[in-house]
């Protein structure tokens, strides 16, 4: 009030020069250059470690076949013409392949030589026979022509990872080897098609038969386990600790412990996993189960923080308006407090959800860094998860795995890009301004 | 009522708790240089039976003896491997837990010395590698720390480089049985060792001044160091070799190299046995264990022509290993 009162005085400008005026926008300029370049660093280092990955593990979407005609003698497959399964699945299907292989090549003689031919296909090929004759038994006392995976060895080099202009001993194909696949090249019996196995079968010893889907199951039956316990707990003590809980020593050591206990290193995680769940409850070693409580125990102190933060940014006069209608602090907090702060809780549970999917440390101590072959068909059996596998497939000296390591990394990569949209998705569906 | 329903759904998960139902897996745990061999016959187990496929942890041989003897149950393993024999104390570990044992010697793993291609071919004695490597050697009639610093100190006729050697740490099977056999062997034959006291385990110490490396327990790492850096050398298994000839080679031993056929016929010095031992008790309560023997013991599997081979193992001689195969099939029980 005062202020108008007074007369008013002559006001003196700043003497801004043109050239202290110039000198404050150069730097203003040079702030916005500094912010685009660490911005673009920052792309770049992504756009570098993606492209290394792509460039590296595309390779293992494909997978070289070659085509091969197989005799299905009645003698060999079903003698006594029964047809029965049981029968027809015991017949020695990696003679039948090795055979026709031979029969393809009649030039090559030797046992030296035969065993040399013989590795030029996929281990495997006697199950890919076995199923198609279990399939089509009325094909049996005809010839098949089928699509048989190479071996790991001829397809790496088919997609060129392995040279061939270095001496023989220098890798892992024969020149004699390289002779007969370019044979088949030449003939039109080869080629590149979609690795479905990658995406269906479980962990293998054998590159071309090896696949994800193993540990994209364990993956998400672990992540299940986490998140079923993880959220309604970590969300229930935010909600008591920042509505009901009264501010006292207690409620104040319980806060910096919860702080702490978000900086644990997981591995401590782990130990706590195997000395309580394993050795105490006697729970299955390996199982997505344990997994799960060992990875809910990791991220519950992320979720609680994500959770009390998220509430504590409701406007006060919300609560207030509530309970000045009349409504219980319970009715508030479920009502009104727990669905605005729905957004930040999941934004925090996701991160928390991230953080446990990229683990393998604390499952290293629980048995779930294991070779397994079998698709875990429920939370107790035997199972791993794909940073597990990743692991596991950078240390196995075939050189094929080392695309199949990449490949797995992206469909790691995938989920992650899928947890992240079910999380948008639900925050904008719980999204609310005010 | 999402959080009602999702407490609910939480309260049920840990119900599941005391409900985990009985195990129809074998369970194998131990050396990770029996891991390729092992998994390579639980897999091929599990496609051509019926049975399903074992579950394979590498937890290396020690970690897998504690394990394997901590006790009868389907919470404990049913078979563990090991790249060297079960020492007595492990043995009786087992016997205090009332388990009876089943060896199954299954072959012969080399262990290398390996430098990358581009670097110097090598061929040392063991009594070389033991002054290359010991922690105290006898000099002028007393023990002194080593003082070799390059592979040219020990002997003009090796190479002028400094002396680098990368190898397992003491957790390692492949450790143990380097220093037992390439360390105690050398020590053994070194003049004036054994009236200083170097004998047995006192030739087992290794230096610890930089000279020899604990690079862990990841052998396609060493592999890896060994490419980057032409002058160290590598100490790892056979099989890894065998799988990286493009990249590096193997020096030889007292005048022999570290060959498929000459590791089999006995004649490379750093060999060593390779086993699993399986718990009688499990055998026809766990589904599948005694078919799982003998799938491992099948000519098929590690005969001369079968699928371990291809893998690296160095298969036992013929006679042997009827021998092995008809023990094993019976579970012949270990004793010490």
């Amino acid at each position: 009030m005062t202020d108008l009162a007074t007369p008013p005085r002559a006001t003196s400008r700043p003497n801004l020069s043109t050239a202290r005026l110039k000198r404050r926008y150069r730097a203003e300029t040079r702030f916005r250059i500094y912010g685009i370049a660490a911005i673009a660093t920052a792309l770049l280092m992504l756009a570098f470690l993606l492209g290394s990955i792509i460039h590296k593990g595309a390779g293992a979407f494909m997978q070289t076949e070659m085509s091969l005609s197989v005799p299905l003698k009645v003698a060999e497959l079903d003698p006594e013409g029964t047809r029965d399964p049981v029968v027809l699945s015991k017949a020695n299907y990696r003679k039948i392949v090795r055979t026709a292989l031979r029969e393809r090549f009649p030039e090559v003689s030797g046992r030296k030589n035969t065993r040399e031919l013989a590795k030029i296909i996929s281990s495997g090929s006697d199950l890919t026979l076995r199923n198609f004759v279990l399939e089509n038994p009325e094909r049996i006392g005809s010839d098949a022509t089928l699509w048989f995976k190479t071996s790991a060895d001829i397809d790496q080099l088919s997609k060129g990872n392995i040279p061939r202009d270095v001496p023989e001993a220098d890798r892992r194909v024969s020149d004699k080897q390289i002779a007969w696949f370019d044979q088949l090249n030449s003939a039109g019996e080869t080629r590149l098609s979609f690795n479905t196995t990658f995406f269906t079968s479980g962990d293998s010893r054998e590159p071309e038969q090896a696949g994800v889907w193993g540990a994209v199951v364990g993956t998400a039956l672990t992540l299940i386990v986490t998140l079923i316990l993880s959220f309604p707990i970590g969300v229930m003590s935010a909600v008591y600790l920042e509505e009901f809980a009264p501010k006292n020593r207690w409620t104040d050591l319980i806060e910096v412990n919860i702080n702490n206990l978000a900086a644990v290193p997981s591995i401590v995680f782990g130990l706590l996993g195997l000395a309580v769940f394993l050795n105490f409850f006697g729970l299955p070693r390996s199982a997505p189960l344990v997994g799960g409580l060992v990875l809910a125990l990791m991220t519950l102190p992320t979720v609680i923080i994500a959770a009390r933060a998220a509430m504590s940014s409701v406007p006060p006069s919300i609560r207030e308006a509530a309970l000045g209608v009349g409504a219980s602090p319970l009715q508030t907090v479920t009502h009104h407090v727990l669905p605005l702060a729905m957004p930040g809780i999941l934004t925090g549970t996701i991160i928390g959800m991230a953080r446990a999917l990229g683990e393998t440390a604390p499952l290293l101590m629980i048995g779930m860094v294991a070779f397994i072959v079998d698709i875990p068909r429920g939370f107790t059996d035997a199972a791993t998860v794909l940073p597990v596998q990743v692991f596991l497939w950078a240390d196995a000296p075939e050189r094929a795995f080392v695309e199949r390591t990449s490949a797995a990394i992206m469909v790691l990569l995938a989920f992650l890009i899928l947890m992240n949209l079910a999380a948008v998705l639900l925050r904008r569906k719980f999204e609310r301004r005010w | 009522m999402k959080t009602k329903s999702l407490t609910l759904a939480a309260a049920a998960t840990l119900a599941m708790i005391g409900a985990a139902e009985a195990r129809d897996q074998i369970r194998i745990v131990g050396s990770s240089t029996v891991f390729p061999f092992s998994t390579a016959v639980a897999e091929q187990f599990g496609k051509s039976s019926s049975f399903s496929t074992p579950v394979v942890e590498s937890t290396g041989t020690g970690g897998g003896m504690k394990l394997f003897c901590s006790g009868v149950g389907e919470d404990h393993p049913d078979v563990t491997n090991a790249s060297r024999r079960m020492k007595k104390s492990e043995f009786e570990n087992c016997a205090k837990k009332g388990i009876g044992i089943t060896e199954v010697k299954i072959g012969f793993d080399g262990i290398v010395i390996a430098n990358a291609k581009k670097g110097p071919d090598l061929d040392l004695s063991l009594e070389q590698l033991f002054l290359a490597l010991a922690k105290e050697i006898p000099q002028g009639g007393k023990l002194i720390a080593n003082p070799n610093k390059m592979w040219s100190d020990i002997d003009p006729s090796l190479p002028k480089t400094k002396i680098e050697v990368l190898g397992p740490p003491p957790t390692s099977g492949t450790r143990d049985a380097f220093v037992e056999i390439a360390m105690e062997g050398g020590c053994k034959t070194l003049a004036g060792a054994k009236e200083l006291g170097l004998k047995k385990k006192a030739c087992h110490a290794v230096r610890e001044d930089g000279s020899f490396i604990e690079a862990g327990e990841n052998d396609n790492l060493i592999v890896q160091k060994l490419e980057a850096n032409p002058a160290a050398f590598g100490i790892f298994g056979f099989s890894f070799l065998d799988q990286n000839s493009d990249k590096v080679k193997g020096a030889s031993i007292a005048g022999t190299p570290p060959e498929f056929e000459e590791i089999a016929a006995g004649n490379y010095p750093i060999s060593r046995s390779l086993f699993f031992y399986v718990k009688q008790q499990h055998v026809g309560v766990i589904p599948g264990i005694k078919e799982f023997v003998t799938e491992f013991t099948s000519e098929n599997a590690w005969g001369e022509d079968g699928y371990l081979v291809d893998k690296g193992l160095i298969p036992l001689p013929d006679a042997d290993r009827a021998a092995m195969a008809t023990q094993a099939q019976g579970l012949a029980p270990l004793s010490m």
